[in-house]
């Protein structure tokens, strides 16, 4: 691997109770990597991926982004100003996409903006414009969330994260709540991303977007990575055996 | 002695400044009482316990005593510690508190039924904890909680007619000073009763057309 990592996870480890979700896991993501993670449900794909922003925090192990950690242990009053901080660097996208239902397509991109980086209302209204162009949502910019379609709400929810120009963009499973049919418009917004070299770290279920777009596979399973590599690898030559029965029942239908 | 509706119309001028007074009273207790519901639901809520405590006291107060004695508290009690409020003003106080903790009660309910994902995403986005509650989960919650308190409003709106007590000549107190110089109860109560309606009907239309507003939002 090259390059300092913009995201570097050390002996990452969660339990609920006796119930070890996350074991020991390690990872590092280097400038305009595209990882996704795939693994059975309950493997502990999203768990990991929401400790990256400490939404769940770890209960032992380190996050750093850059030269920053970001679970770092902060009276709890100095800790939420770190961690706004924090997060204002790294971008989320949800399986059920969270867009502010009260405000406008352009309000949920100028919200966090403007509260957080002081931008006028120009500028505001710049940014707005470039992110939902990017997107191809810009006919969309006066319209509440509820009427617009699956695909195009996961689409202004990636622009609204990218309105913070973030410096690592988390992908929850982007595409498991929309219909079949509206899966394609926000893969094909996520693949620009890639060809723009955003960093990106995808738990998805995609099998086919992950081998199309991803320059490294994680498989999870019960808590560990069970195998990682290039996706090639992952989805031709699985080394593992718990790898190559997921695949299969995965990949299953396919071709 | 049988009914005569003529007697009404020479108090057209006093009922209509009472009308007036109802509505002033319950628009100025409804703004209070809409506010104070947000605060109280946000102190309820988040606030540490040195002030929760206290305010739980001050809530059970408000929603376990009559509204009658509270405004007889605060117009003709608190004058003994030195506050000596217009009556107006007792009585804009009195409705809205005790409004207040009845919204606040229904926006607490609201708050709880916000979405987890909302405050993910907000936090998600590196807003903070005040900031969420004020940008993305409060707004929302006003939204799904509009007809419960529009209906508290129409409660308030009739309840204004406490005040008369207190001596603010409202459209309950016009009719009655009207009566005790015409003695006829059964015409002014009904006009008076008209009226009550009359205003009733302009509030459920407003309210209707903020729900139709807000419905798109949601």
């Amino acid at each position: 691997m090259t390059g300092n990592p913009i995201i570097n996870i050390r002996h990452a480890a969660k339990s609920y109770g006796s119930l070890e979700v996350l074991k020991d896991i390690s990872l590092q993501v280097t400038k305009g990597q595209i990882v996704a993670i795939i693994g059975p449900s309950g493997s502990g794909k999203s768990t990991l991926l929401r400790a990256i922003n400490d939404l769940d925090p770890l209960t032992s192990g380190e996050v750093w982004l850059e030269d920053e950690q970001v679970n770092k242990p902060l009276p709890p009053r100095q800790y939420e100003t770190h961690i706004n901080k924090v997060r204002q660097n790294i971008g989320m996208v949800f399986q059920h996409f969270n867009l502010f239902p009260h405000l406008t397509v352009r309000e949920n991109i100028t919200l966090a903006p403007k509260m957080l980086k002081g931008i006028t209302g120009a500028q505001a209204e710049e940014l707005a414009v470039e992110q939902l162009t990017k997107v191809g949502m810009l006919d969309r910019i006066d319209y509440y969330p509820s009427q617009l379609s699956g695909g195009q709400k996961q689409r202004v929810a990636i622009a609204r994260a990218l309105a913070m120009k973030p410096k690592v963009m988390l992908f929850d499973e982007a595409t498991s709540a929309l219909d079949p049919e509206l899966v394609e418009e926000v893969n094909l917004v996520m693949k620009q991303l890639a060809e723009e070299h955003m960093t990106m770290i995808i738990v998805t279920h995609e099998m086919g977007f992950a081998q199309d777009v991803c320059d490294r596979v994680l498989f999870m399973d019960q808590g560990v990575v069970v195998e990682e590599g290039p996706p090639d690898v992952i989805f031709k030559n699985p080394a593992n055996e718990r790898t190559r029965n997921f695949l299969r029942k995965h990949l299953r239908g396919r071709n | 002695m049988g009914l005569d509706f003529s007697v009404v119309p020479p108090f057209f001028d006093a009922l209509l400044t009472g009308a007036l007074w109802t509505v002033a009273i319950t628009i100025s207790a409804a703004v209070l009482s809409f506010f104070g519901g947000i605060l109280f639901a946000v102190i309820a809520l988040y606030a540490p316990w040195p002030i929760r405590y206290p305010f739980r006291l001050f809530a059970w107060l408000f929603m376990g005593t009559p509204l009658l004695l509270q405004l007889f508290l605060i117009y003709f009690g608190l004058i003994q510690i030195g506050v000596d409020l217009p009556a107006f003003v007792a009585g804009v106080i009195g409705l809205g508190l005790h409004f207040a903790v009845y919204n606040s009660d229904i926006i607490q309910a609201g708050i709880l039924a916000v979405d987890k994902g909302q405050y993910e995403g907000a936090r998600t986005l590196g807003l903070s904890r005040g900031q969420t509650l004020r940008k993305v989960v409060v707004p929302q919650a006003i939204r799904s909680v509009v007809p419960p308190i529009g209906n508290n409003m129409i409660a308030l709106l009739k309840d204004s007619a406490l005040v008369s007590v207190i001596g603010v000549t409202e459209l309950t107190l016009s009719s009655q000073m009207a009566i005790s110089r015409t003695f006829r109860p059964f015409e002014f109560y009904v006009a008076a009763a008209a009226c009550y309606y009359v205003i009733n009907l302009g509030l459920e239309a407003g309210l209707r057309r903020i729900e139709r507003r807000i419905q798109i939002a949601r």
